[in-house]
């Protein structure tokens, strides 16, 4: 299988990539990690006459705190989320999803701003940044916006960002630090999208819940934020009569598709029973 | 479609290319540099055959293109020898262990090895069945393999430097 052709364009500043692809315009397609892209590119399912790979731009690397926020650059890997002490002590649950992306060669170059950004239900770290309530920094030709994670997934490969705009970093504020987290994902096997998943965190005081967010991954054509079940769960003692009628709510919005992974009804009843155990796993970590 | 310029190393050798962008990584290795220790397996990224190192990363060579390899260091089956050619304790820990029955997955099983152990050079079992989740064999069921590794895992801890001495 080999991809059609295309110039290459590998430019070293956020500047030199956004002039790029405002001149090139529908024409040229980002290449970060690849690892979705070019196995769409050998399938013919995309054909782009440019690539503008950002492997070379410095400034879209590494991990950083500032003012209890964690900024997290577009082309750091899955790899480098995984070793990162950081990501370990303030967001383990990026690790936890992190580790549950595709095999390990993948996760050396697959990178944490093309899983965001690529619009791709199956990508299992859209839901976990609309749990997180993640902003997303686009830079165009106009300059940096930034947009809600819970407001960025329009449709299956449709998100906000426009053509010209590249996905610079994600602004993820640092839960409480007692915060319990899981990220419980169902699979057919090692490498394979979710059949289901679900991302948890919450804050706990004495038994009482005091915050919960809830995404869940590819149950619909974006990832989903489960509000009003995280709002049941909120300042419950996370008794079963509530976890259950949370459980309901969240399955209530899901609306996935009938596919090799299953069929719908018991897609939506794994996503339930994924919010269940992540919830439980979240409530064993939580200190407070 | 213009074609690009790519300098890297492959096996410790320079090598300057003119290359479509469209090139697979793989089979620039394999049709234009004669490199054939890396296999195509499945050609969809699942099975791992193709691995080869990549600047201090396990890289699956039909899911890159040449032009990414753009000033990277890569090394193949073909470079993971000692330098007097003799086997590393990886590949002995192969053969001892009978880690293969076919042979189609060991180049990529063993680079992918090579780089596990030099991240944890002491993998319990279930660090080295995840370390190689990247890796398909549909001859051994995994159990040689894995304790190929183990072999070389204990090997290189009676003589840590043994790669490194020549």
């Amino acid at each position: 299988m080999i991809p059609g052709s295309f110039d290459y364009h590998r430019p070293v500043s956020v500047d030199e990539a956004v002039g790029l692809m405002g001149k090139l315009g529908d024409d040229a397609l980002l290449l970060a990690g690849g690892h979705s892209l070019i196995p769409m590119m050998k399938l013919r399912m995309a054909s782009p006459e440019h690539l503008v790979d950002l492997s070379a731009i410095d400034s879209l690397k590494g991990i950083e705190e500032i003012d209890d926020t964690i900024i997290l650059r577009a082309m750091t890997t899955q790899h480098e989320l995984i070793a990162s002490d950081l990501i370990t002590d303030k967001l383990p649950i990026i690790q936890e999803t992190s580790l549950v992306i595709a095999d390990p060669q993948i996760r050396y170059k697959g990178t944490f701003g093309g899983n965001v950004a690529n619009g791709d239900p199956g990508n299992d770290m859209p839901a976990v940044m609309q749990c997180l309530d993640a902003k997303l920094e686009l830079t165009g030709p106009d300059g940096k916006r930034q947009v809600a994670a819970r407001d960025f997934y329009q449709g299956a490969y449709d998100t906000l960002r426009e053509d010209e705009e590249i996905l610079t970093s994600v602004h993820i504020p640092v839960p409480s630090s007692g915060h319990g987290y899981a990220y419980e994902k169902l699979k057919r096997k090692v490498g394979d999208y979710a059949t289901a998943a679900a991302a948890v965190v919450i804050t706990m005081s004495g038994d009482k819940c005091t915050s919960a967010s809830i995404g869940l991954t590819n149950v619909g054509d974006t990832p989903l934020w489960a509000k009003e079940a995280g709002e049941i769960l909120n300042g419950s003692s996370l008794d079963n009569a509530t976890i259950d009628k949370a459980v309901s709510a969240a399955e209530a919005i899901t609306d996935p598709a009938s596919d090799m992974r299953g069929p719908a009804e018991y897609r939506t009843k794994m996503a339930g029973m994924m919010m269940r155990r992540a919830l439980e796993r979240a409530q064993s970590r939580a200190k407070g | 479609m213009s074609k690009s310029h790519i300098e890297l190393t492959i096996n410790g050798k320079k090598v300057e290319a003119l290359v479509e962008p469209r090139t697979l990584l793989i089979h620039f290795l394999r049709e234009e540099q004669n490199i054939t220790g890396p296999h195509i397996g499945c050609d969809t990224g699942h099975c791992g055959a193709c691995t080869v190192e990549m600047d201090d990363m396990s890289v699956k060579s039909c899911m890159t293109f040449a032009v990414q390899a753009d000033g990277a260091n890569i090394t193949t089956i073909e470079g993971m020898a000692n330098p007097d050619g003799t086997l590393t304790a990886l590949q002995e820990g192969f053969r001892e262990m009978h880690g293969l029955q076919c042979g189609f997955c060991t180049p990529g099983m063993i680079t992918r090895a090579h780089r596990l152990l030099l991240e944890n050079p002491d993998p319990n079992e279930d660090e080295i069945r995840n370390g190689i989740a990247g890796n398909l064999c549909r001859c051994t069921g995994y159990v040689n393999i894995v304790r190929a590794i183990q072999y070389a895992a204990e090997k290189m801890k009676e003589s840590p430097v043994q790669e490194a001495a020549e």
